[in-house]
């Protein structure tokens, strides 16, 4: 087996991984419109295809035919390049979310599937893995930051704004209200955080149940999704900055957004909710590939952010900013110095 | 492979950095800044220092630099127009000072830095210890003490800022 044949085995894994996320992504909107759509007792698309079933595909094709307009006064680089900072940055760290335990390639390849990491149920399993999330997560503003700018428009700039005043307040909070698992885990690799919840009662949640509120909370003001999507608040900013795009420089946006739900969706349950692991090892459950655990896991989570955006309201942009920086971070540095506390004083000692 | 890896982000790196000083408009260095601060982020990795690599993206690449771009994108700041510099012997004096410098500098770190050879704590790949735990580790131990002097300059810092920003008492 040469190197040649797994660099190019990995090529393979990681289009995999990425074309099963594009995939999600595209129907994660008709999920979400279905859903929504029996939240308010309607039906919900379900003209293209039986059940609706290609209207994903029927709007990514409306999307590539529409007109590509760009603004007259728009800075022409920056305004093509804020879209592409945003998707791109929506889809990487998909590669350290851990999605099973192995891929069975070494009864096929033997010692060799090791390499790069091949067997592994992870892109690349690398040992600060969630550093490596919020480093590219904090990246991700600058899409919508330059977007909106890129655009020349008030409602675009005001809506960019906006977005970045947020989305750097909720990743303190976001960041703060992760610590007490990395305390109690020990590690910032996300596949020895999985490994270490193999029971249902070691699930973070458990251990961690106000982290996890908290984490809920930051995560979807940090992905705008509906009680803090102030970004693009038809009533007072059109769409914010996704105002003056168009046709599929639109689209790039709105897959990142919803790769975003995806992300947030599978990273809680990676941190909170055990990964690809059965809830207890006992043999029907374990009988269950690891995956459709993770996937269950994961759409549960996703309906739960559906559910959300049925049932509230937005908050008023003040409220938002105020909730971030005065409850959420007191709270979560509260919530850490209890779990370090704990952690010193009375489960050190037991191990 | 590592080499080209290398020399590649070392090229973004100072391409990057190059360009932050000569292009004009302000949105365009603050974009080359940040890609400076990826480059160093990648760079560090090649080290094996990826702790150092991911602080480097999150604090610089991912927060300090978003400041500038709220700067500029909310003062609207278009391209800038220098006036036009009569002497060219400031150039010269400028030109040369930065060569002075530049030759100076290198025999002094190679002569002073603990091993000129970039050598990085976990060496070995099979390591069981990460360099993260390393790092806390002397944080905690050996560094104790300045580790909690820089805690209380952020703070004063934090508290004087706060102070700057608020008009009535």
């Amino acid at each position: 087996m040469g190197f040649d044949l797994l660099a190019i085995l990995l090529l393979i894994k990681i289009v995999l991984v990425i074309g099963a996320v594009l995939t999600f992504v595209a129907y994660l909107t008709l999920l979400e419109r279905k859903l929504l759509g029996w939240i308010q007792v309607r039906i919900g698309p379900n003209r293209v295809g039986p059940w609706g079933l290609l209207q994903p595909l029927a709007d990514g094709a409306k999307l590539l035919l529409k007109e590509e307009i760009t603004v007259a006064k728009a800075n022409k680089v920056v305004y093509i390049v804020a879209p592409l900072i945003v998707v791109v940055c929506a889809l990487i760290p998909f590669s350290v979310i851990p999605f099973a335990n192995g891929l069975g390639l070494d009864r096929i390849l033997g010692p060799e599937a090791q390499t790069f990491g091949l067997n592994t149920g992870v892109v690349a399993d690398i040992n600060v893995g969630i550093l490596f999330i919020f480093g590219i997560s904090s990246l991700g503003v600058y899409g919508v930051v330059l977007g909106g700018w890129a655009s020349n428009s008030k409602y675009s700039l005001l809506g960019s704004v906006r977005a970045g005043a947020q989305m750097i307040s909720y990743e303190l909070g976001l960041s703060l209200s992760v610590l007490g698992v990395l305390l109690l885990a020990g590690t910032l690799s996300l596949t020895e955080i999985v490994r270490a919840q193999d029971e249902v009662w070691k699930w973070y949640v458990f251990r961690q149940p106000l982290g996890f509120l908290l984490f809920l909370i930051a995560g979807s003001a940090e992905i705008a999704r509906t009680p803090f999507d102030l970004l693009e608040c038809e009533n007072e900013l059109v769409a914010g900055y996704q105002t003056e795009y168009s046709s599929m420089k639109f689209g790039l946006f709105y897959l990142g957004e919803y790769a975003h739900l995806l992300f947030l969706s599978s990273l809680m349950t990676t941190l909170y909710f055990g990964g690809w692991q059965a809830p207890i090892q006992i043999w029907p459950l374990t009988y269950v590939p690891p995956i459709v655990w993770f996937l269950g896991k994961t759409f549960f989570f996703v309906a739960i952010f559906v559910w959300i955006r049925g049932t509230y309201p937005r908050l008023r942009y003040d409220r938002v900013m105020a909730f971030g920086w005065k409850v959420l971070l007191p709270v979560g540095l509260a919530n850490v110095m209890v779990t370090a506390f704990l952690y010193a004083m009375w489960l050190q000692r037991q191990v | 492979m590592k080499e080209v890896i290398f020399y590649a982000l070392g090229a973004i790196t100072l391409v990057s950095a190059f360009l932050v000083i000569f292009l004009r408009r302000p949105i365009h260095n603050v974009l080359f800044m940040i890609t400076t601060m990826i480059g160093l982020a990648g760079l560090f990795l090649t080290l094996q220092a990826e702790f150092v690599a991911m602080v480097q993206l999150i604090v610089y690449a991912g927060a300090v630099m978003v400041l500038f771009l709220f700067v500029v994108t909310l003062l609207n700041l278009d391209e800038i127009q220098l006036p036009p510099d009569s002497s060219t012997i400031r150039w010269w004096v400028g030109a040369g000072f930065a060569i002075a410098v530049a030759i100076l500098i290198f025999p002094a770190l190679v002569a002073f830095l603990p091993g000129a050879e970039p050598k990085s704590l976990t060496a070995d790949p099979t390591a069981t210890v990460s360099n993260t735990a390393i790092i806390a580790k002397e944080l905690f131990t050996t560094y104790l003490l300045p580790f909690e002097i820089a805690s209380v300059l952020l703070l004063a810092a934090i508290i004087g800022s706060v102070v700057l920003v608020k008009k009535k008492y």
